[in-house]
């Protein structure tokens, strides 16, 4: 049996220190060790997307790497994207738009997309539907999984165009 | 589905892998994304008491372009996509690594573990040979390169030796047109057939064509003949018809969930055909 490993990880902003076998994946050590059941377990043939975190900038299937193997990074799940008080713009625009419906692929869904728009701000519908093939989703057809992204980065290059704007607007009285 | 257990070493240079890999033999196998090798521990289809992760290893990564392309081992798939210089210089290899898996995989599978691997569904071995490249192996006895096109034996058999890690692959920048063209079920699975074309011409005559395929053997096929018949023609309907029979003379694909072989053969065909017309309308 192979000893225990000390491994620390950085998720959603909370340090997590903890001594575990090298053979636990990632996504039983958050759903299972630290209680954070937002990424979900569908395939865990690393297919379906349903476990996607965000590990230090790359969306990752966390059914597919070692805790050890993330040991000294940073982690990211749903529950770092919003609160239920201030949903982040992509889980404001799911809601808005029915981007779900059994809501089991929607974690991993939102994690992903967020990224994405992270990359690519303007994306095309082709560029969503590219984005996303590594997420699976068994009720909506993607039609409106799709619709919310988009809508959901109309929202966010509106709020950044609009605070940027502010910004312009103190440098011009900053000037003045 | 957790692997059996095993020991987890991080070593933060290639001595350090080296001394591991000599102290626990066949025990021991190096990890790169691990998007390969995790899901068959998962499966216990590999039993590996002693796992080096290669993530801190000095040296694996980087992409230097010029006139010889050089590729760290530990480059991802999304380094590539990434990369306009190497997508302005070879530019195939940029709409290859598009059409592997899918997003999350891409962050994660490198360049090393793709054709270290031997899975004849991987992509990167068929455009390693159409690109004639080399790969850069070292191990107890030293630093030695094999080419792409002599490192395959069958499936999962490679030309590696257990002690040795491939630290790069190199090849010549591409010259003239290039398509890496595939056929599968669904975005994110293996071919069920693809092939790598480069081709060169002088006017309108063809002066050089490279054609490797995917998934169609227990290795991947480079397909001297298959060029051999482009060289030198207009690459007009004759001359493709005559490059894909001879690519086809060359593989010998098997029935799996993909197909039968009949099937298999049919769809090499297309796919040859569209990358030789592709390849050639960028020349
Ligand atoms: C859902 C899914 C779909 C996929 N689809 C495709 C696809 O369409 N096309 C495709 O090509 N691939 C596909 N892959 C495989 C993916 O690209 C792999 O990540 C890649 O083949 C292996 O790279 P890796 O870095 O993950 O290697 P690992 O899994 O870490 O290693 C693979 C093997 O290579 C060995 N190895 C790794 N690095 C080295 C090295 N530097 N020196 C010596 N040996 C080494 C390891 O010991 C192991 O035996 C898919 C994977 C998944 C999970
Ligand atoms: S549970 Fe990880 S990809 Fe399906
Ligand atoms: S909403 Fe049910 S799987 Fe996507």
């Amino acid at each position: 049996m192979a000893d225990k490993m000390h491994i620390k990880l950085t998720v959603n902003g909370t340090e997590e220190e903890f001594l575990a076998e090298p053979r636990e994946l990632l996504i039983y050590t958050l759903r299972e060790r630290l209680n954070i059941t937002g990424p979900h377990i569908g395939c865990e043939t690393s297919h379906c997307g349903a476990c996607t975190v965000t590990i230090d900038g790359k969306s990752v299937k966390s059914c597919t790497m070692f805790a050890v193997q993330a040991s000294g990074k940073d982690i990211t799940t749903i529950e770092g994207l919003g609160t239920p008080d201030a949903l982040h713009p992509l889980q404001e625009a799911f809601k808005e738009h029915h981007g779900l419906q059994c809501g089991y692929c929607t974690p991993g869904m939102i994690t992903r997309a967020a990224k994405l728009l992270e990359e690519n701000p303007n994306p095309t519908e082709e560029d969503v539907r590219f984005g996303i093939a590594g997420n699976l989703c068994r009720c909506t057809g993607y039609q409106n999984i799709v619709k919310s992204i988009l809508a959901a980065a109309a929202t966010m290059n509106a709020d950044a165009s609009s605070s940027s704007d502010a910004i312009g607007q103190t440098k011009v009285e900053a000037a003045e | 589905m957790i692997p059996a257990a095993f020991d987890y070493h991080r070593p933060t240079d290639m001595a350090g892998v080296l001394s591991l890999l000599s102290e626990h033999g066949d025990d021991a196998r190096v990890m790169a994304g691990g998007h390969s090798l995790i899901p068959l521990m998962k499966l216990r289809m590999a039993d590996v008491p002693h796992l080096i992760d290669l993530q801190d290893v000095e040296g694996l990564s980087g992409i230097d372009v010029g006139e010889t392309i050089r590729i760290g081992a530990m480059v991802t798939q999304a380094d590539i996509i990434d990369h306009t210089g190497l997508t302005a210089s070879a530019p195939i290899l940029r709409e290859a690594a598009l059409q592997i898996a899918d997003p999350q995989v891409r962050y994660m599978g490198t360049v090393g573990g793709n054709v270290a691997n031997g899975d004849p569904g991987n992509d990167m071995p068929g455009l390693m040979q159409c690109l004639d490249a080399q790969f850069t192996l070292v191990g107890p006895d030293g630093e030695r390169t094999v080419p792409a096109r002599d490192f395959y034996e069958a499936a999962y058999m490679t030309e590696r030796g257990d002690e040795e890690v491939l630290t790069s692959v190199s090849f010549a920048a591409p010259k003239g047109g290039y398509a890496y063209e595939k056929q599968k079920r669904k975005i994110g699975d293996y071919a069920t057939a693809a092939s790598a074309v480069q081709m060169t011409k002088d006017g309108g005559t063809c002066t050089s064509a490279s054609i490797a395929m995917t998934n169609l053997s227990d290795t991947p096929i480079f397909s001297e003949n298959a060029g051999a018949a482009l060289a030198g023609s207009t690459v007009d309907e004759t001359a493709i018809k005559a490059a894909v029979a001879a690519a086809l003379a060359d593989i010998d694909p098997t029935e799996d969930n993909r197909g039968p072989v009949a099937f298999k053969m049919h769809v090499a065909g297309v796919i040859l055909t569209r990358a030789i017309t592709r390849a050639w309308s960028r020349a």
